[in-house]
């Protein structure tokens, strides 16, 4: 087997050295009962070539040279070549968690970068090194919430994505920890306001909303901001455009920013590993899930960066952690800072004007279902989305998600979402099927 | 002010918002195809936002330098042994990082229609089987995004299929010698923690768990082997414990690497388990992740799965959506897909007896290690060890030397440390897992290292107790770090 | 180091009582276990506590160790100047390094705990 260094005699010489006459004694101590006594069921092993070629047979299965208008969560946005050469240095590939400081200076450098960087983009005071994804982060900020407050449930908005509203009911249904959805305003899509006053009780400790909400929206993040903060609790947003952080404005009345990082030169390798990512106010840090980084100095006075507050983290105070999670995304977050520092102030500003401008030339040769404002998706009206999208597919065009199968109301409703790598031909297609 | 180099450049390479500078870029998008809009009439005024104050603004060559100079101050695999014990640090083969970048299988979007995604479905199909024949298990789901992750979602099983027979039950039983995330996990998933002490040999003591396991105990979390590298070899009562109680065995599948060909949990008691991709099946650490954490159950948890499911319906992959006993969603979407690209393409490689033979030579670098380094360190566990072996400082101990101080001094040998303090039945830990990754040579350097650093201890327990002497930053004060965290960069 | 006019618990906290007040605090021995001390969590003013029932906790880079209140009473004072300070523990574990002051509902509870000798005698067997 290529991966195994050994040759046969150096193998030979180390079991010598064990004692050990045949590599099988190894394990002559587990009892027989547990053996498996015949060889796995899987297939011989295969050369690189053919590894290579059983990819490509299974990507061919995929769709191929097709445009597409799928949004929802996960964007297609161009990936700068710098984002995968750096990543794929071994040195970043090939490390472990970076406990050793002495040993991990270009992670941990790196980490607080990213962490920085996420500050200056949410207005947030505090960003953590990664969460899983944007929607096992929603769980977390909840459970954060709680902890923080003293109370128990959480309400949280119907307009935010619908899976991760399904994650949160998950992790919720076991903790004790009710959670109330609220609604839209119909005509606008935003939230609405006296619906979420209705559920908002002296008992709640997080108000979530997404902003740009499930439908591309701009969200009411002040207004939710006052009604929450007035009750008691924390408003938790929630975002899974990032690129629309270029140019709308940060939630910074929020108490707890949930986020996904997926847009910021992710692939969307077919739903994973993405970046998930929890920015808070200062007073929140001690509450905090997942690692953080912080600056110090080594022995000789120089600035050095290591893990820091790990007592809040699962393996110092095991069943009082602020939360279970250990493995984060390093890596990811690391695609996402390069991608930062691609794009850089500037950069990400006219990337974010460039996807408001796609997606309103788009909106302004469809019927829209909403009229608040949005970023770069929106939910156009449109007879039998299905139907529509078959015709789009004969066109070599994936169209937008239907969203009857996440809002029963909605089933004329189909999201769209138009990034700077969908050309005005392409959209000039859609129009005519969709008109 | 002459910046002083030392060896290289790249040793002080400053922050990026301290090379930053107003008007520098790295990007350039193509000319725009449609009307501009003007961002306050799109959005509303009170929307948009001011410019992102302090974000970088650098050239693509000082980007470029920037993260490499940055990349040199880590140790990675690719450099040399890393022998965390716990941490399964093999190989990444890169012909797996190529795969997962195969186009259609990368740019595929979760909510692409089925029918134009049958190669993603495909795969993660042939990952669920692969991993239930190595497991012995009879279903996986690949939705969880990390081993704990994985956790939760298999004690909410437990917790599930417990519910439907009744009672969910309030307990679950934690060997003393368990990672951190068992007890973290079972806490949000609602449970009580009690846990076990180990018998005197570092196993599960099956007498306690007899007294221990009543009606409200709903599983008992157990690694295996343990935490110390032993194989569990009462694993098989204590699941005929705990089933005649109807309480269920979970097992951590942290330490899978001793077990892939060998033996399977499924044949053994275990009714529910995670698997860590980014340790068994080699998909990178990337520095803390990402990983994948695949749970793998018997038969009774099927139905309470996480949805969606894959079924086969004709000659095509579909999702079943409609399963109402499910657990529900764990996280969006199927799973870290791209971890799952990089796993199959290592069981591919490997195939079955391929992967037999990686266990093999895993568990030998471990019992040599043991062998070469037991007369000069103290082995507080003498039973037979697997894949890791765990020692104590003790004989260093009496020098003032502790194992912290003895793993920063392996980082002046050139090796990464092993796993430090852990696991916590041993006072003063030293737990080292070589993996399958290494050959004689490198092993031997190791011995060797381990060796002179033990001389050194008697010797010159300073020397030892202030090292790494030759890394570009020496030790780092994590008090300060912490008594006053400054957790982002601010301009001064 | 173990002040005579101080009583002590087994978990390690002392306790000063003067008239219904009590001043709790960690030993030396206790700060010198845990190493640096860089946070440490209290109760606020008001909290009532039962003898023996967690106050708060301190922690160092690696470890967090929980606090008991050596006697029942209601806090009215927490040393705020350990938020920015936290050291103090280590350096000064019986002066400026204390945690809480309390009215004790029960002084005479100080009774139940080891005096400097006692406690001495302990954690020399502890060792």
């Amino acid at each position: 087997m290529r991966y195994l260094p050994k040759s046969n005699s150096e193998r030979r010489a180390m079991l010598e050295a064990c004692g050990v006459a045949h590599a099988d004694e190894l394990f002559a101590h587990l009892p027989e009962a547990v053996r498996l006594g015949r060889p796995l069921a899987l297939d011989a092993g295969i050369s690189e070539y053919e590894i290579v070629q059983y990819f490509r047979d299974r990507a061919a299965e995929n769709a191929n040279g097709y445009a597409s208008f799928l949004g929802a969560g996960v964007y297609r946005h161009y990936r700068p070549v710098l984002v995968d050469t750096v990543v794929s240095r071994g040195e970043f590939l090939t490390s472990y968690t970076p406990y050793q400081a002495e040993i991990s200076q270009g992670t941990l450098t790196a980490i607080f970068e990213f962490q920085t960087m996420l500050c200056q983009l949410t207005g947030m005071d505090v960003a953590n090194a990664s969460m899983y994804d944007g929607s096992t982060a929603v769980p977390e900020a909840a459970m954060m919430a709680v902890r923080a407050t003293g109370k128990g449930r959480v309400v949280i908005a119907r307009s935010v994505h619908p899976e991760y509203r399904e994650v949160l009911h998950t992790y919720a249904r076991h903790q004790g920890m009710p959670v109330a959805e609220f609604g839209y305003v119909p005509e606008a899509g935003t939230i609405d306001l006296e619906d979420l006053d209705r559920k908002l009780d002296p008992l709640t400790a997080a108000v979530i909303i997404q902003s740009p909400n499930f439908f591309g929206i701009v969200d009411q993040v002040k207004t939710a901001a006052e009604m929450a903060h007035r009750r008691g609790a924390l408003l938790v947003v929630v975002f899974t455009e990032a690129v629309s952080m270029g140019i709308v404005e940060p939630p910074v009345d929020a108490d707890i920013v949930a986020g996904e990082l997926q847009s910021f030169a992710i692939s969307p390798s077919y739903g994973g590993p993405y970046a998930g990512i929890l920015a808070v106010k200062e007073k929140l840090i001690r509450q905090m899930p997942g690692r953080l980084v912080g600056q110090s100095i080594d022995t000789h006075g120089k600035r050095a960066f290591c893990l820091t507050l790990a007592t809040r983290e699962q393996h110092i105070r095991r069943e009082k952690a602020t939360s279970n999670i250990c493995t984060n995304q390093a890596l990811i977050a690391l695609m996402a800072t390069v991608f930062m520092t691609v794009y850089g102030k500037e950069g990400l500003r006219e990337l974010a004007a460039q996807n408001l401008a796609k997606a309103h030339y788009l909106v302004s040769k469809v019927a829209p279902r909403f009229c608040g404002k949005f970023f770069n998706e929106f939910v156009a009206r449109v007879d039998g989305p299905e139907d529509a999208n078959k015709a789009l597919l004969k066109k070599k065009i994936i169209g937008g998600v239907p969203l009857g199968r996440f809002y029963p109301e909605l089933a004329d409703g189909m999201l769209l979402c138009a990034t700077e790598m969908n050309t005005r031909a392409e959209m000039d297609a859609v129009a005519e099927v969709l008109a | 002010m002459i910046e002083k180099v030392r060896h290289h450049l790249s040793q002080n390479e400053p922050l990026l918002f301290e090379r930053s500078s107003p008007g520098k870029r790295a990007y350039q998008l193509p000319e725009l195809d449609v009307p501009a809009v003007d961002p306050a009439e799109a959005l509303g005024a009170e929307n948009v936002r001011a410019e992102i104050a302090g974000f970088p603004e650098v050239s693509e060559v000082e980007a470029i330098r920037h993260f490499t100079r940055l990349s040199t101050w880590n140790y990675a695999i690719d450099h040399g042994m890393y022998p965390l014990g716990s941490c399964t640090m093999k190989y990444n083969p890169r012909i797996n990082e190529l795969v997962a970048r195969t186009e259609a299988l990368a740019w595929a979007h979760p909510y692409q229609p089925e029918a134009l995604a049958q190669g993603s479905m495909e795969v993660m199909a042939r990952l669920e089987a692969a991993l239930a024949e190595i497991t012995g298990m009879d279903a996986v789901t690949l939705q969880p995004a990390a081993g704990a992750h994985g956790e939760l979602t298999g004690i909410l099983l437990i917790r599930a299929l417990l519910q439907k027979r009744g009672n969910p039950r309030r307990k679950i039983l934690i060997p003393d010698s368990a990672h951190g995330t068992n007890p973290a996990t079972a806490a949000i998933a609602g449970y009580a923690v009690e846990n076990i002490k180990s018998s005197e040999s570092g196993v599960l003591d099956v007498a306690a768990l007899e007294q221990l396991v009543t009606d409200d105990v709903a599983a008992l979390m157990v690694t295996n082997p343990n935490t110390l590298g032993v194989f569990e070899e009462n694993i098989i009562h204590a699941a005929e414990i705990l089933h005649a109680k109807g309480a269920m065995l979970y097992m951590d599948g942290a330490n899978m690497n001793a077990l892939v060909g060998i033996a399977r949990p499924g044949d053994f008691g275990v009714d529910v388990m995670h698997l860590n991709l980014h340790k068994t099946f080699s998909t990178p650490h990337g520095g803390g992740g990402p990983g994948a954490g695949p749970v793998a159950v018997k038969a009774p948890f099927e139905p309470f799965l996480p949805a969606p499911r894959l079924k086969r319906s004709g000659k095509r992959w579909t999702y079943d959506y409609k399963r109402k006993h499910s657990i529900g969603r764990v996280k969006a979407f199927y799973g870290n897909f791209g971890v799952l690209v990089r796993a199959l393409a290592y069981i591919l490689a490997h195939g079955g007896a391929g992967l037999r033979n990686a266990t093999v030579d895993a568990v030998l670098n471990a019992v040599y290690i043991r062998k070469k380094l037991e007369p000069y360190y103290d082995l507080p566990y003498p039973s037979p060890n697997m894949h890791e072996v765990v020692f104590s400082d003790e004989r260093q101990a009496r020098h003032g030397v502790r194992t912290g101080d003895l793993a920063k001094r392996l980082i002046d040998y050139g090796f990464h440390p092993y796993t430090v303090s852990f696991p916590l039945i041993v006072h003063g830990a030293l737990m080292i897992e070589p993996t399958e990754t290494e050959g004689k040579m490198e092993i031997d350097q190791f011995v060797d290292a381990m060796i002179s650093i033990a001389r050194e201890a008697e010797a010159d327990p300073q020397l030892v107790k202030s090292a790494p002497h030759g890394t570009r930053t020496s030790r780092v004060d994590e008090v300060a770090a912490a008594r006053k965290p400054v957790l982002r960069w601010k301009p001064a | 180091m173990v002040p005579e006019n101080l009583r002590y618990t087994k978990e390690h906290e002392w306790l000063l009582v003067e008239g219904d007040t009590g001043t709790v605090g960690i030993t030396d021995h206790a700060q010198e276990e845990l190493g640096d001390i860089v946070y440490v969590d209290l109760p606020r003013v008001g909290t009532a506590l039962a003898q023996a029932s967690p106050l708060g906790s301190v922690e160092s880079v690696k470890a967090v160790s929980e606090i008991f209140s050596p006697a029942s009473g209601e806090v009215t004072e927490a040393n705020a100047a350990l938020a920015d300070a936290p050291e103090k523990l280590n350096e000064d574990p019986y002066g400026a390094g204390w945690l809480v002051k309390m009215k004790l509902s029960d002084p005479a509870q100080a009774g139940s705990l080891m005096t400097a000798a006692e406690y001495q005698a302990y954690v020399g067997a502890e060792k």
